[in-house]
């Protein structure tokens, strides 16, 4: 065996080597919330399923309703309800309903019913971001906001795959597409308000706040008990507006708070999150350990660039000796050629 | 009314209802179309109007009503009167004997108290109280008085000898308005003063009390339960607060035209705002509908078209029929959604989306596969061929190395 | 030692040809009225499954089956067995035109294709993103295998002054040109890494760049072998039954590795229990094994290496294991979470029959117009030397 191959196996060991531990002191850390994150508390218990969030979403996004969506065409009506089934490329919010059994009773498992409002999580460690190649998708440095930039945009989709809650959305049918999500409203934010559907929510239930501060709200919450009745703030946390309620009672846990690394948009509610569609979705943020693994092989493409040498160098070796193995043997007859040939059959 | 010197001096034109619509002016299709929509009011389905029609026509004999007069601000006997155009609906009290209303009564004073003294002599077990207004019980009950008597004293004379008790408005339901915190009289409905006193109907039997809250209450819930009664006999379908399921088995939330856009999430947000001028949703402006049980929606207020009724003006309801919103809840604080039954078009958490399997698609893709598949058969024969050619020469090839 | 290669000559414009001439044409109504009206008029890709057939096939799979230069010029140049060199100008034909025209596909599938120039600008790069170093790897590459392959082009032209410039500096891509596969072909595995959950446990795996790596090498070689008997089969090309033996004789070794690492790895972190677990894709893990153990056990042996038959037959159901190895990374194990559904359009379908057509139509047109195999007598098998 000849000393670039010993070389090569070398390098290809440690390579394999580092692929196969698991992610170690060289691991990405956890990203942490932005200075100045913002989000939304949704609690479910509060939504009373009117969807003035989704017509507000809509209109503040110059979407269109939507009007012949297959539910409609189910149940042979035409253009009575302008909400789709789904979030879509047209809609960047959407209020679901889970039921069970006779849907008498509102946030109870069994025998009851709950809303859940679905949007972009804004993740604290999004996996969209990590993916996207050309960072059309970023994570806004202070208010920790997810926006999408078309003008980088390539159309690759990566950023649906990634995605552990389905978030992104792709205008299929359209020539000319782009990808569609909740950007926390930017313009209404700029100029000091808050997101269209937050403004809009009647009851509080999307409330709008800085994530601190909703993260306390969110545990307060958890300490009321059933049939209470309680102060909730409505709109935004450091708001006046404030509204009476009864309480229900809540799963005890902040949706969010933990998953997938952390996201900013919270969910409360009394029914299990994963009966209302969330997904099996860990504590940590997959981008870390996607970043982990390509780093750990590339990290200042030290390994490639040394992998690189090696090889070129074995490569000359061997092109340079067949070279002078061919001028040696210039002006041979064609006998030589015939019995290279012989190799085959 | 009824009583008035004007009908004295009618001729008699026979005993019947029928009998008397050419004086009154009325058509025999006006009359008709009139049972027909006090059908649809009590909740019966149409094929019984024919028996309603009957009774309209045919009752001779005319239940006494005493009509009694507590804690009122008298707006429901006035919002009975604003229902008698002169038509049809004069003639539905035709139906009535109303032998006692201090509103309505044209004597006064002694001669009052007398006629109800006469009345429950001679309608002992028989007649039908009527209650507007509430019972102070606070201090005795002294905070109302007639003829010197408190309503609790009146009760006690006169709630035993009813056939069946009507509270009518929300006062003489729950106490209505002047039970509003801090309640300085103590008044509460009739229901809860009959129970407090323990008063029962002159056999023991339990007094049946139909309450029709409302402020005022809608005239024609009250003569739809009397015509029910007429046809049928009975008396409709009560719930546990004893209102008939007819008018307050819904909430108003769930008939509210406006609906639709409570659904969509429209809502007026200001008074004259674009939403507002739209007709969208008050639910953000107080509206009650939502924990209100009443049939407001559907049968409106007063006879002068469509949308008269608060929301159909648009200003919110404020849940004037139900006990605990009504003068109890700030008129613009939000109600509790009180039945939140998604409706039947409510997206569900898994949504199917398209992009399966088509019968095209799959047919393209067992053809290639099919013409994969014959393609390495084909190979395979002609390797075949090969091998056996190569076998055949290695062995002449040995043969010939021998 | 210098090889003679040759045209091989023969009319072109054959039935054969004219077939896959036809499937371009239908596959080009398709791929115009995926631009006039947009992806969703002829795909089935949804936001639950982003990534249909071009991906997975025509990039992913196309490219590891198109690895046939990779694996060829890691034999040759760096285990020096020099006896291979005669093939490495067909597979490197594959090569190019499997890179070629998985780019081809990526400008159809991605959605703001007049951007795609935009992963090259460095203002846009997001160095964490795996797609980033695939999409730049693989373009490179695609560059590098032209180089590679110009010398036959160079030839055929008889342009000598460019020829012996490009065989000067041949060296360096030939070894960037193993380099760079290398690091996308385990990459396009870690594209997957991301995606967590919805990735199956028998398929999500810490080490799946290794796996994605080893299979691309593998499947390398078995298309070339492949290969090599398409020509025989229908080009009346010798079978060069010796070479193509002793280059099977690699695939076993690969392939027991592979599975090794595979299995070992999913009993180590458990994930092997989701084989009792009801549904299709434990039959797809044992299909994808039974695959690869059929190619394993036949190709140890001596005496059945040397069956072209066999050597057939292995080499395709490599090349399938590691199709459906892909495949089902990507797809049939996918699974974003309930309601979603993915199953391809016929406009799909056809537009990536169109683009296997062009290959096969760009392979026959160079073997047939330039230098690209061994020149060697055109008589079958039988006649003596």
């Amino acid at each position: 065996m000849n000393i670039d191959r010993r070389a090569f196996f070398k390098i290809a060991a440690a390579g394999a080597a580092t692929a196969l531990c698991p992610a170690s002191a060289a691991a990405r850390p956890p990203k942490e919330l932005p200075p100045e994150a913002v989000g939304i508390l949704y609690d479910a218990t509060l939504c009373i399923g009117c969807k003035a969030c989704e017509v507000a979403c809509k209109a503040e996004n110059d979407m269109p309703m939507a009007h012949d969506t297959p539910l409609e065409r189910a149940h042979g009506v035409a253009g009575t309800w302008d909400a789709d089934n789904d979030l879509n490329s047209r809609t960047m919010t959407k209020i679901k309903v889970y039921t069970s059994g006779t849907a008498a009773v509102k946030d109870r498992e069994e025998d009851g019913f709950s809303f859940i409002k679905r949007s972009c999580m804004h993740c604290v460690d999004p996996n969209c971001i990590s993916a996207c190649p050309v960072s059309a998708l970023t994570k806004d440095p202070f208010t920790g906001v997810v926006r999408y930039n078309p003008d980088a945009c390539i159309g690759c989709r990566y950023c649906q795959l990634a995605c552990p809650f389905n978030i992104p959305k792709f205008e299929y049918d359209k020539a000319f597409p782009k990808i569609v999500k909740c950007q926390l409203c930017p313009d209404r934010l700029a100029a000091g308000g808050i997101p269209a559907c937050c403004d809009a929510c009647p009851t509080g239930a999307s409330l709008f706040g800085r994530l601190p501060d909703l993260l306390t709200e969110a545990h307060r919450r958890l300490t009321f008990k059933p049939g209470e009745r309680q102060q909730y703030p409505v709109r935004r946390l450091d708001g006046d507006e404030q509204r009476a309620a009864e309480v229900t009672g809540y799963y005890p846990k902040v949706y969010g708070e933990t998953e997938s690394g952390g996201t900013q948009y919270l969910m409360m509610a009394g029914v299990p999150f994963d009966k209302l569609g969330l997904p099996p979705v860990g504590d940590t943020s997959r981008a870390q350990l996607s970043e982990t693994i390509q780093h750990t092989l590339y990290q200042g493409m030290m390994a490639p660039t040394l992998l690189l040498g090696g090889l070129v160098f074995a490569v000359y070796r061997r092109t340079h000796a067949e070279q002078e193995q061919e001028d040696a043997s210039e002006g041979v007859e064609p006998a030589t050629e015939a019995r290279e040939g012989r190799r085959d059959a | 009314m009824n009583r008035s010197a004007a009908s004295r001096r009618e001729p008699a034109l026979g005993p019947y209802l029928s009998d008397q619509l050419d004086v009154y002016g009325i058509s025999r299709r006006r009359f008709i179309e009139f049972a027909l929509g006090i059908t649809a009011t009590l909740g019966l389905p149409l094929g019984m109007s024919g028996q309603v029609l009957a009774a309209l026509e045919e009752t001779k004999a005319r239940p006494t009503v005493i009509w009694l007069h507590f804690q009122e601000c008298t707006g429901c006997t006035e919002s009975l009167l604003r229902a008698t155009h002169p038509t049809v609906e004069t003639l539905l009290l035709d139906l009535i004997s109303l032998d006692y209303s201090e509103t309505l009564l044209a004597a006064a004073g002694h001669q009052a108290e007398q006629a109800l003294h006469d009345s429950l002599d001679k309608n002992k077990g028989a007649f039908i109280l009527v209650v507007e207004g509430s019972v102070p019980l606070r201090d005795g009950g002294i905070y109302c008085k007639i003829a010197d008597k408190t309503p609790q004293q009146m009760l006690l004379e006169i709630a035993p000898y009813a056939a069946a008790a009507v509270a009518i408005g929300s006062c003489a339901s729950w106490g209505g308005v002047q039970s509003a915190a801090p309640n300085p009289t103590g008044a509460v409905g009739l229901p809860e003063a009959l129970r407090i006193a323990g008063i029962t109907k002159s056999d023991g039997s339990a007094l049946p009390v139909i309450t029709l809250p409302g402020c005022p209450a809608s005239p024609y819930n009250l003569l739809a339960t009397v015509l029910y009664y007429l046809t049928l006999k009975n008396l409709p379908e009560l719930d546990a607060k004893g209102r008939p399921r007819f008018a307050y088995g819904h909430l108003i939330h769930d008939h509210c035209e406006r609906r639709p856009h409570f659904d969509a999430g429209r809502f007026a947000e200001q008074f004259g705002d674009a939403g507002h001028r739209q007709g969208w949703c008050l639910y953000k402006l107080g509206c009650k509908g939502p924990e209100t049980y009443a049939n407001c929606p559907a049968i409106e207020f007063g006879d002068v078209g469509a949308n008269t009724w608060p929301v159909g003006i648009g200003h919110p309801c404020f849940g004037c029929a139900e006990q605990g919103v009504g003068f109890h809840k700030a008129l613009h604080e939000q109600a509790d959604v009180e039945s939140v039954t998604p409706p039947s078009l409510f997206p569900e958490i898994i949504t199917r989306h398209a992009g399966g399997a088509t019968a095209g698609a799959a047919a393209v893709a067992g053809a290639i596969v099919g013409g994969a598949v014959v393609y390495a058969l084909g190979a395979n024969e002609k390797l075949k061929q090969v091998e056996a050619e190569s076998t055949a020469v290695a062995k002449s090839e040995a043969e010939e190395q021998k | 030692m210098r090889e003679v290669y040759r045209p091989i000559g023969g009319k072109l414009l054959t039935r054969h040809f004219y077939f896959m001439g036809v499937l371009v044409l239908i596959g080009a109504f398709f791929m115009a009225r995926r631009f006039i009206f947009g992806i969703g008029d002829v795909a089935n890709l949804s936001d639950g499954f982003p990534w249909g057939i071009w991906i997975t096939y025509d990039v992913v799979t196309g490219t590891a089956i198109a690895c046939g230069g990779y694996a060829m010029a890691l034999l040759v140049y760096i285990f020096n067995r020099g006896q291979f060199h005669p093939m490495i100008r067909a597979a490197l034909l594959t090569s190019v035109f499997g890179y070629t025209l998985a780019g081809l596909s990526i400008v159809i599938d991605v959605g703001r294709y007049w951007q795609l120039y935009n992963v090259f600008l460095p203002q846009y790069a997001n160095l964490n993103s795996v797609m980033l170093e695939v999409a730049l790897c693989v373009t490179l590459y695609t560059l590098v295998l032209w180089i590679e392959l110009s010398p036959a082009i160079l030839e055929a032209m008889k342009d000598n002054r460019h020829l012996r410039q490009v065989r000067h500096a041949l060296f360096f891509f030939i070894g960037l040109g193993i380099l760079l596969p290398t690091m996308h072909q385990s990459s396009l595995g870690s594209l997957l890494l991301i995606a967590g959950y919805k990735v199956h446990p028998l398929w999500q795996t810490n080490i799946i760049p290794l796996l994605f790596l080893l299979t691309a090498i593998t499947m390398g070689y078995a298309m070339v072998v492949f290969e090599s008997l398409y020509a025989a089969v229908n080009l009346d090309r010798p079978i060069e039954t010796d070479l193509l033996s002793k280059l099977s004789a690699i695939i076993p070794w690969l392939l027991i590795l592979y599975l090794v690492l595979r299995i070992s790895d999913l009993v180590w972190t458990g994930a092997i229990a989701a084989l009792l677990k009801p549904g299709p894709e434990p039959l797809l893990f044992v299909l994808e094994t039974a695959l690869f153990l059929y190619a394993i056990v036949n190709l140890l042996h001596k005496e059945r290496r040397v069956r072209p038959r066999v050597l057939f037959w292995t080499a395709l159901a490599t090349i399938l294991g590691g199709s459906l190895y892909r495949f089902d990374a990507f797809l049939i194990a996918y699974n974003p979470g309930p309601g979603w559904q993915y199953f391809p359009g016929v406009g799909e379908i056809l537009i990536t029959l169109a683009i296997i057509a062009v290959e096969i139509m760009a392979y026959l047109f160079f073997v047939k117009k330039m230098p690209i195999l061994l020149a060697a007598r055109p008589a079958r098998l039988g006649a003596k030397a």
